[in-house]
C-alpha cells in the first residue's frame, strides 16, 4: 500500500467531516447554517475543556465568563470607541489571557475540588459585572455591533461567519490533536493521575496546567469574539451560570478525554436544545427554558453508565486506530549527559530526618555512595525505605539533615529540579499512565532531553525531536527486552512488565543516579536473570544503582555494598557477605530467633 | 455611615449570615461523609421557602408532585435492583419509603393547604414534603455511583441542579414569592430596633447547630458519619454501609436546606432560581473557612452575610460581584500554604 493511500485510510473520519463541513453551507438551509455556526462557536469552548477537564483533570465551570470577555472587548471597542474589529480580538485576548493568568495561578495548584467552585463562583460575579455597568449597556447588552472585514470581504451573512467560525474550529482542534501527541502532549495527559511521576521526571505540573487553563480560556475568548461578530448583538444573557454548565456538559456527552468528542459533544447538545426549545413550550403553559431537566436527566444515566462520554461509540464507527508512533531510524540520537568518574561521590545523606506525624519514619540517616557502585538499601517492612527514596528525589521534603548529590545539596530542591540533576527513579507502585502507549510513557523521560513546548508542538514544529525521543524511549525498550511491546496501552502488560517499563523510562532520562524501588517484585526467576544482566551491563558503562529490593538472592549476587535500615535507622553497612553474618540484620530479619 | 445603619445592617448581615453558617455546616457535612459537592442543596431552600409562602396563600404547592414523582423514580430503581439481586425482601419496605410515605404527605398536604392551618403547622408540612427529598436524589442520582471521583461527583451535583431547578420552575413559575414573618415584634436595644425575625432566625440557627454537635458526639448514628469523614474505607471495614451514612448525610442536608429556606423566606423574595445563589453563598463561607472546620465556615459565613449587608449599602448593583469575588483571595491564600500535589485516583 503505498503512504498516500495508507494516510487516506487512516484520517477518512477527519476527511468525511472536513468534506461534510465543505459542503453544508451549500447543502443546508439559512437556519441550519446558523445552527452550524453555533457548534461550531461551542465546539471552541468545547474542545478547551476538553483538554482542561478529560484530560489535564482540572474542571471549570466558568468558561462563559472569557466566551463574554471576549464577546464584550470587541464589542465595547467597535461601538462605544469605534475601534477595528481586529484590536477587539487582541483587547479580547489580552484581557482574557490576563484574567485567566490571575485566575490560573491562583487556583489550578489548588485543583480538585477547589477549581470548579470558584469558577462558579467568578462566572457568576462576571455575570453581574456585565449586567451592571453602564458602559457595557447593563441587561440591555451592546447592539450594532459591526461586520468583521478581511480584504475586503465583509464577513456580513451566516454563510460567510460559517467560514470564519469552523476555520478557527478545524485549526484549534487540529493545534489540540497535535499538542496531544507531543512532548508537552505527553506531559499533560499525566497531570491528572500521575502529577508526582511527571514531576519526577522534570515536567512543572504548575507550569503545564497554567498553560492548559490559559488556552482554554483564549479558545472560549476566541469563540466569544467570533459569536459578537457574527450575532452582532452581545448582553448578559448569554454568559450566564447555565452556560458554562451546558459547555461542561458538552465536554462530558462527547467524551471528555478526546479532541475529537468536543464536536460530538458540542452537535449533540447543541441540535438538542434546539428542536427542545421546538417541543417543549407546546407542554408547558409559560415560557422558560425547561430543557434544563431534560438536560439534567440525560446527563445523569450518562455518568453512571458511560462516563467515557459518547466519542467511544462513535470511535467504533469509524474504526480509526492511531498507528503507534513509530520511532524511524534515522533521527539522530539525543545527546548522552557527561557522567563523573567511576568512584567520584555521588550521593551523601548526613542525619537525614522525617516524621510523619508522631511517627520518624527516617532518623538520622547517614551514607553515601560512590559513582559506578550498586547499593541496596534493605530491611524488612515499614523501615522507612522507599521513604528515603521520596527524600533523595525531592518528592517529599526532609524535616532536617542534608542530602548532597555530586557535592551540591539537593535537600530543598523540588522533585523536577532534582531530575535535571541527573537522578532517575522508578516507583514502588507502578506509575505508568495507563491509557497511554508503552513507547510513549517511557519517551516521557526523556522528557527534560527535548525542548520543545506546546506552541511548537501545535504547530507541528517538533517533529525532529519528537522522532529522536521516541527513537531513544525504542532504544531503551529494546534494551529491557519490552522491543514487543512498543504500542500496547501500559495497563495491558502484567505487573512486572509494567516495573519493568518503569526501568526504561528511568533510562531514558539519561541519569546518571539510578534509583529503583523493587524492580524485582512480579518477576519471574528467568526476568529476574536478565535484570540482573541489565544492571550488570549499565553498572559497566559507569550508572550508578541505589536499590530497595526484599528478594536477598537477587540482592546479594548483584550489589556492591549494602545498608540496612529497621525502624528509620541505619542498623547496618557493608559488603553483602559482611552482612549476611552481622547480629543485628539477623535481629532485625528474624527477631533474634537464629 | 450613622450609627443606626450601622447596627441596622449589621443585623441585616448576621441574620443571614446565620442561614448561610448553616448552610456551610450542611454543605460540609454532605462533603465530608460523601464527597458531594452538593450544589443542589439550593433547591431544597427554593422548594422549602416557596411552599410555605404558597400554603399561606391556601395553595396547593407543586412540592409534592416532585416528591411522589421522585419517589416513584427511586422506587422504580429499587425495584429494579432488587429484582435482578432477587432481594425480594427488600420490596415492602422500598414500597412504604419511596410510596406509600411520599403520597401519604402528598395527600396530607393536599388535604391542608386550602384550610389554612397555624403557621408552625404549615412549617411542619413543608418539613414533610422537602426532607425526604434529600434521601430520594441520593439514591437517584448518587448512589450508584458512591465510588466516583469528586470531579464526576460534582458533575452529577450540577446535573441535578439543572433537574430540580427546571423543575422548580415547572411546579412554582416564574413570580417571585415571599412569606409572613414568624412575629413583627420588635425590641429597642440603644439605638436599634432588633426584630424577633431576626432573632428567632439566629436562635433557631444556634439551637440546630448545637443539636448537630450532640448528634455527632451521642448518637450512633452520629459517630457512624464522623468515622466515615475521617476514613471512608476504614468505615466500612467496621461494618458502618456508605449507602447508609450517604443517605442519613442528604437527610440532614435537605432537612437544614429546608429550615433555612422557611427561615429566610419571610426576609427575602424567592424565585425559582432564588435557592442556588443563597447555596452557593454557604460555599463561600465554607471556603472562607478554609473548606475544612465546622467552627470556621460559620465564621466565614456570618462574614459573607456581613459582606453582602454592607455591599449593598455602598454598591448595591455590585453586592453579589463582590460576595463572590471574595474567595478569590482566599483561594489565594490556601494557594500559597499548599505544596501538594493535586492527584486524582483512577
Amino acid at each position: 500500500m503505498n503512504p498516500a493511500n495508507a494516510a487516506l485510510r487512516r484520517h477518512w473520519a477527519l476527511l468525511a467531516f472536513v468534506a461534510f463541513l465543505l459542503a453544508a453551507p451549500f447543502l443546508l438551509s439559512e437556519f441550519y447554517v446558523t445552527l452550524m455556526n453555533y457548534i461550531g462557536l461551542a465546539t471552541l469552548v468545547t474542545l478547551g475543556l476538553v483538554l482542561l477537564t478529560g484530560v489535564a483533570g482540572l474542571m471549570s465551570f466558568g468558561q462563559q465568563a472569557f466566551v463574554g470577555i471576549g464577546a464584550y472587548a470587541t464589542a465595547v471597542l467597535t461601538t462605544v470607541y469605534g475601534g477595528s474589529p481586529w484590536l477587539g480580538l487582541a483587547a479580547g485576548l489580552a484581557l482574557t489571557g490576563l484574567v485567566a493568568l490571575g485566575l490560573g495561578l491562583i487556583t489550578v495548584r489548588l485543583s480538585g475540588h477547589y477549581l470548579p467552585i470558584s469558577t462558579i463562583a467568578w462566572g457568576i460575579s462576571v455575570y453581574f459585572v456585565f449586567g451592571n455597568l453602564e458602559v457595557l449597556g447593563r441587561y440591555n447588552g451592546l447592539g450594532g455591533v459591526p461586520a468583521l472585514s478581511l480584504f475586503g470581504w465583509t464577513v456580513d451573512t451566516g454563510r460567510k461567519s460559517y467560514a470564519l467560525i469552523w476555520i478557527a474550529a478545524l485549526a484549534a482542534l487540529l493545534a489540540a490533536r497535535n499538542l496531544l501527541d507531543s512532548r508537552a502532549g505527553r506531559a499533560v495527559r499525566a497531570l491528572r493521575f500521575r502529577a508526582t511521576m511527571a514531576e519526577s521526571f522534570g515536567v512543572d505540573t504548575a507550569q503545564l496546567k497554567l498553560v492548559i487553563f490559559l488556552y482554554a480560556a483564549l479558545l472560549a475568548s476566541l469563540s466569544g469574539w467570533l459569536y459578537a461578530h457574527f450575532v452582532r448583538f452581545v448582553s448578559p444573557g448569554a454568559f450566564n451560570v447555565n452556560i458554562g454548565i451546558e459547555y461542561l456538559f458538552m465536554a462530558v456527552v462527547g467524551g471528555a478525554s478526546q479532541v475529537w468528542g468536543a464536536v460530538i459533544g458540542a452537535s449533540l447538545l447543541t441540535l438538542l436544545r434546539e428542536w427542545l426549545k421546538d417541543i417543549l413550550p407546546k407542554f408547558f403553559e409559560q415560557s422558560g427554558n425547561y430543557e434544563l431537566i431534560v438536560f439534567g436527566l440525560l446527563m445523569l444515566p450518562l455518568l453512571h453508565h458511560a462516563r467515557d462520554g459518547l466519542m467511544p461509540v462513535f470511535a467504533r464507527l469509524a474504526p480509526h486506530r492511531r498507528a503507534a508512533p513509530a520511532p524511524s531510524a534515522a533521527a539522530p540520537a539525543l545527546a548522552l549527559r557527561a557522567r563523573p568518574a567511576a568512584g567520584e561521590a555521588l550521593l551523601e545523606l548526613t542525619e537525614v530526618r522525617k516524621n510523619f506525624g508522631g511517627l520518624a519514619a527516617v532518623q538520622r540517616l547517614s551514607f553515601d555512595m560512590r559513582s559506578g557502585e550498586i547499593l541496596a538499601l534493605i530491611g524488612p517492612n515499614g523501615a522507612g525505605k522507599s521513604t528515603v527514596f521520596n527524600l533523595v528525589t525531592g518528592v517529599l521534603p526532609a524535616d532536617g539533615g542534608e542530602i548532597r548529590f555530586r557535592g551540591e545539596r539537593i535537600d530543598a530542591l523540588p522533585a523536577r529540579r532534582i531530575a535535571r540533576r541527573g537522578i532517575a527513579r522508578t516507583f514502588q507502585h507502578v506509575n505508568l499512565v495507563g491509557s497511554m502507549p508503552v513507547l510513549e510513557n517511557v519517551a516521557l523521560g526523556a522528557h527534560l532531553r527535548g525542548a520543545k513546548g506546546s506552541m511548537a508542538a501545535m504547530l507541528r514544529l517538533d517533529r525532529l525531536e519528537e522522532r529522536r525521543l521516541l527513537q531513544e524511549a525504542a532504544r531503551q525498550l529494546e534494551r529491557v527486552g519490552l522491543a514487543a511491546h512498543l504500542a500496547d496501552a501500559a495497563a495491558n502488560l502484567p505487573l512486572g512488565q509494567q516495573r519493568v517499563v518503569e526501568i526504561a523510562r528511568a533510562l531514558a532520562a539519561d541519569p546518571v543516579l539510578l534509583l529503583l524501588d523493587e524492580p524485582a517484585a512480579g518477576l519471574r526467576l528467568q526476568e529476574k536473570q536478565a535484570l540482573a544482566g541489565l544492571l550488570r551491563g549499565l553498572r559497566a558503562e559507569g550508572m550508578s544503582i541505589l536499590l530497595v529490593e526484599h528478594d536477598m538472592d537477587f540482592v546479594m549476587g548483584l550489589v556492591d555494598r549494602l545498608v540496612v535500615m529497621d525502624f528509620g535507622e541505619k542498623i547496618a553497612e557493608g559488603l553483602p557477605r559482611a552482612i549476611q553474618s552481622d547480629p543485628a540484620v539477623i535481629e532485625a530479619y528474624l527477631g533474634g530467633i537464629a | 455611615m450613622s450609627a443606626d445603619i450601622f447596627l441596622w445592617l449589621t443585623q441585616d448581615g448576621v441574620t443571614n449570615g446565620a442561614i448561610y453558617a448553616l448552610l456551610a455546616l450542611a454543605l460540609l457535612l454532605v462533603f465530608a461523609v460523601t464527597r458531594v459537592i452538593f450544589v443542589p442543596q439550593g433547591e431544597f431552600i427554593t422548594f422549602a421557602g416557596l411552599s410555605l409562602a404558597l400554603l399561606e396563600a391556601g395553595r396547593t404547592p407543586g412540592t409534592l408532585y416532585i416528591l411522589v414523582f421522585g419517589g416513584l423514580a427511586a422506587a422504580a430503581i429499587e425495584t429494579f435492583d432488587a429484582l435482578r439481586g432477587r432481594a425480594w425482601r427488600r420490596l415492602p419496605r422500598v414500597a412504604a419509603l419511596y410510596i406509600a410515605l411520599p403520597v401519604a404527605v402528598a395527600l396530607l398536604v393536599a388535604w391542608a393547604a386550602p384550610r389554612k392551618f397555624d403557621q408552625w403547622v404549615q412549617v411542619l408540612l413543608v418539613l414533610a414534603m422537602v426532607v425526604p427529598l434529600g434521601p430520594i436524589v441520593y439514591r437517584i442520582a448518587y448512589q450508584p455511583l458512591a465510588n466516583a471521583s469528586v470531579l464526576v461527583l460534582f458533575i452529577v451535583s450540577m446535573a441535578v441542579h439543572y433537574v430540580l431547578t427546571g423543575l422548580s420552575l415547572v411546579f412554582f413559575g416564574g413570580e417571585g414569592l415571599r412569606s409572613r414573618p414568624f412575629s413583627e415584634a420588635k425590641f429597642k436595644l440603644g439605638v436599634v430596633d432588633i426584630s424577633a425575625q431576626s432573632l428567632l432566625v439566629v436562635g433557631a440557627s444556634v439551637v440546630l447547630i448545637i443539636a448537630l454537635w450532640l448528634l455527632f458526639e451521642h448518637t450512633l448514628y452520629g459517630k457512624a458519619l464522623r468515622a466515615t469523614a475521617m476514613n471512608r474505607v476504614g468505615a466500612r471495614l467496621v461494618g458502618i454501609p456508605t449507602v447508609l451514612t450517604g443517605h442519613l448525610s442528604f437527610l440532614l442536608a435537605s432537612f437544614i436546606g429546608a429550615v433555612s429556606g422557611i427561615l429566610i423566606a419571610p426576609i427575602t423574595t424567592l424565585y425559582y432560581d432564588t435557592g442556588f445563589l443563597i447555596g452557593l453563598k454557604g460555599f463561600v463561607g465554607a471556603i472562607l473557612g478554609g473548606m475544612g472546620s465546622y467552627p470556621l465556615a460559620a465564621v466565614g459565613s456570618v462574614a459573607v452575610g456581613l459582606l453582602e449587608s454592607f455591599s449593598s449599602f455602598w454598591a448595591s448593583a455590585f453586592k453579589e460581584v463582590i460576595v463572590f469575588t471574595m474567595i478569590i483571595p482566599v483561594l489565594a491564600w490556601l494557594s500559597l500554604r499548599s505544596r501538594h500535589l493535586e492527584e486524582e485516583e483512577e
